[in-house]
Parts: C-alpha cells; structure tokens; sequence
C-alpha cells in the first residue's frame, strides 16, 4: 500500500506507454519493472504465461522503474529499449524486452552496453545508432520520467503490479492464480481509465 | 488504516535533537531551518530485500532537492553500522545515529517500538520554520514509498508560492 493508501497507477496508460494487446482490452495489467532486478527476472515467464492464457482480455504495459544506484546496468538497458523502440519500432522493442531477461542472469557483463548493442541488432535496430544513443544517454529523460511515475503512483520496489490502474498486492508467481486473480481484480475495479 | 496512537501529527513543532552522522560530526535538525526536512525513521540498517526503502530514497533524492528538501534517515544503529550500510548501497545522505540514548529521538517524535528496540517506519516532511506538515507510520515490513512525501512537498511548494505571489 502507498503512504497514502490509495495504490492508484498515475498518470493513467496513454499512447505514450509501450503496450501489447488491444487498446480496449477488459483488462490492463501495467509492470514497473527493472531490467537488472532478479525478481523481475522472474517474473518475465509468469507475465508470459499469463499473456498465453488471456489472449484478447488482456493488455500488457511496462514502464521503466531502474534502481540505478544498486543495479548498475539497469538504466542503460531501460535506455536501451526506448532507442530500439524509436529506432526500430514497437515490436522490435518488445523482442528488445525479452531478450534482455532472457540474458539477465547470463553473467554478471551481461546488461553491460557491448551485450545491449547486440542484443539491439537482433532484435532488428541499428547497433551504432542504440550505441550513440546509450553514449549520451538519449532516452535517460524518458526513462526517468517512467521512473517517476512509479514513486508518484507509490511504487516501493520492483516489480510492481497494477491492474486497471489499481495496485495489485497479491502473489505473481503462478500464471494461472495470476491470471485468475487479474480477472478478477478488472471485474471489482471496472474499466481502465484511459481506455476507449 | 487506523491512526498510529503516538506519533506527532501535522501542525506539531519538531523536536529539535542533535545526532551523530558520523564518528566526529553531528548534525541538528535546526541546522536545516529555511528548508524542508525529510526524516525518515526505519527500524534497521540492512534490510534483506533489494529494492529497500534507502535504496529507493537515494534513487529519488534529485527529486527531493528539487523542492530544497534535505532527507535524513534515522535508526538506532550506531555509527559505524549506518556507515558500512551507506557505503555498500552508494546512499547520498545522511543517515543518524540514534544510539545514545537509545532510540530518543524516535521516543520524542512517538515513533519507538518498546517491544523490538527499534523505531518505527515512520516518515515526517518538516516545513522551512521547523513545524511538522505531514507524518505517516507504515507497518514496519512495509516500505511506504515516496509518494506520500512527494505530495506534502508539493502542496508546502504550492503554499509558498501562493504567499509569495
């Protein structure tokens, strides 16, 4: 629960956010998330999953919530996934996304920016132009600004769940309790806001 | 969630203490006077989990200094402790000893726990003029995040320009 107890997602998913699914799908689940945090890590497959099980009930929102000061890779890769996003477009961020988990635990190099840059050109951007990018930290603002929409919507840690802009305080770690339980949480909250 | 039943509330003058920041240095809350003040009591140096409440602090604290506010932790841990802590999670302020007495400081702002030995999760956001404008208690396994303090230190902002304008 936030300091205030309100746990509300704000400011609500826009056309801003990098989301998968429909636009107004029943249910809006948004991810703070960052990519060097091992819980994160974790949970990537359960996400996965749950997006299998719900298909067109379901959209999928990450926002970037780096914890820069203890997970030292963690802004470059957000950093990362904005260029190929800009660079390459919306699928080829989304391959970005999972290829970065995907690799998370490789080593302890493995979100260092030479592994960035190739992870970038297989998932379809230019690699000196997400390097240029990651040198002087084109998308820092942008992630920054993903950061903090999180503090200002109570997130304390990563990650963090909300569903249909209502936090959601529940265990992740079984897609199909997940799903259930994100089911059933839309159904009590209604309709995200900012959906059509 | 029902109100913690000692804690100081908004509109209460705040206690002014002086405690150590390090081995040979001391710092006073009335030093801070002209400014907001962030005091964040927490029961413990090394908290187990990876995105603590420090941890969090420190990542938001170019947000804090951008309304002039300055963020002290508090803990009953001795020096030598906050000072080992601050060092391996890369901490940018200041965190206070409240050692000897055990705990007093906390006891003044009715934020101690008799049965652990420890404060409690506690926040306090103390207007330029020493009154405090926001307190909150999270339950101590809980970290209450920051969004709380963002919106006091916004609404003192919004008030002093409003004075000013």
């Amino acid at each position: 629960m936030s300091a205030q107890g309100q746990g509300m997602l704000r400011p609500d998913v826009s056309d801003k956010d990098h989301a998968l699914g429909r636009a107004d799908a029943p249910v809006t689940l948004v991810e703070y998330g960052d990519y060097q945090c091992p819980h994160c890590w974790r949970a990537h497959p359960v996400v996965t999953a749950v997006r299998a099980l719900l298909g067109d009930k379901l959209r999928f929102v990450f926002r970037d919530f780096p914890l820069t000061q203890i997970h030292e890779h963690a802004l470059h890769a957000a950093e990362a996934t904005e260029s190929v996003a800009t660079n390459a477009g919306g699928d080829a961020f989304w391959a970005m996304h999972d290829t970065i988990y995907e690799h998370q635990q490789d080593s302890p190099i493995a979100l260092d920016d030479s592994h960035l840059v190739k992870y970038a050109a297989s998932c379809g951007a230019d690699p000196e132009q997400v390097a240029r990018d990651l040198a002087n930290d084109t998308f820092e603002e942008d992630v920054r600004a993903d950061f903090m929409s999180g503090v200002r919507s109570g997130v304390n840690g990563t990650p963090t769940f909300f569903i249909n802009g209502v936090r959601f305080e529940g265990d992740w770690s079984n897609p199909k309790f997940f799903a259930a339980a994100l089911l059933e949480g839309a159904a009590m909250v209604g309709a995200p806001r900012g959906s059509r | 969630m029902s109100e913690h039943p000692t804690l100081l509330r908004a509109g209460t003058s705040a206690p002014d203490f002086t405690l150590h920041s390090t081995p040979d240095q001391t710092v006073s809350l009335s030093e801070f006077r002209g400014k907001p003040v962030i005091l964040a009591f927490y029961p413990a140096d090394w908290s187990p989990v990876c995105g603590d409440q420090m941890a969090l602090y420190n990542e938001i604290l170019p947000e804090f200094h951008k309304y002039g506010a300055e963020l002290l932790g508090v803990s009953v841990d001795g020096v030598w402790c906050h000072i080992a802590f601050a060092h391996a999670r890369k901490l940018h302020f200041s965190l206070l000893a409240d050692f000897e007495p055990k705990g007093g400081v906390a006891r003044a702002y009715g934020a101690y726990r008799d049965t652990d030995g420890t404060s409690e999760r506690a926040l306090f956001v103390i207007d330029a003029e020493g009154v405090i404008r926001w307190s909150y208690c999270s339950p101590v396994g809980v970290n209450p995040g920051a969004d709380g303090i963002l919106d006091a230190l916004e609404s003192l902002q919004a008030e002093h320009s409003q004075a000013s304008s």
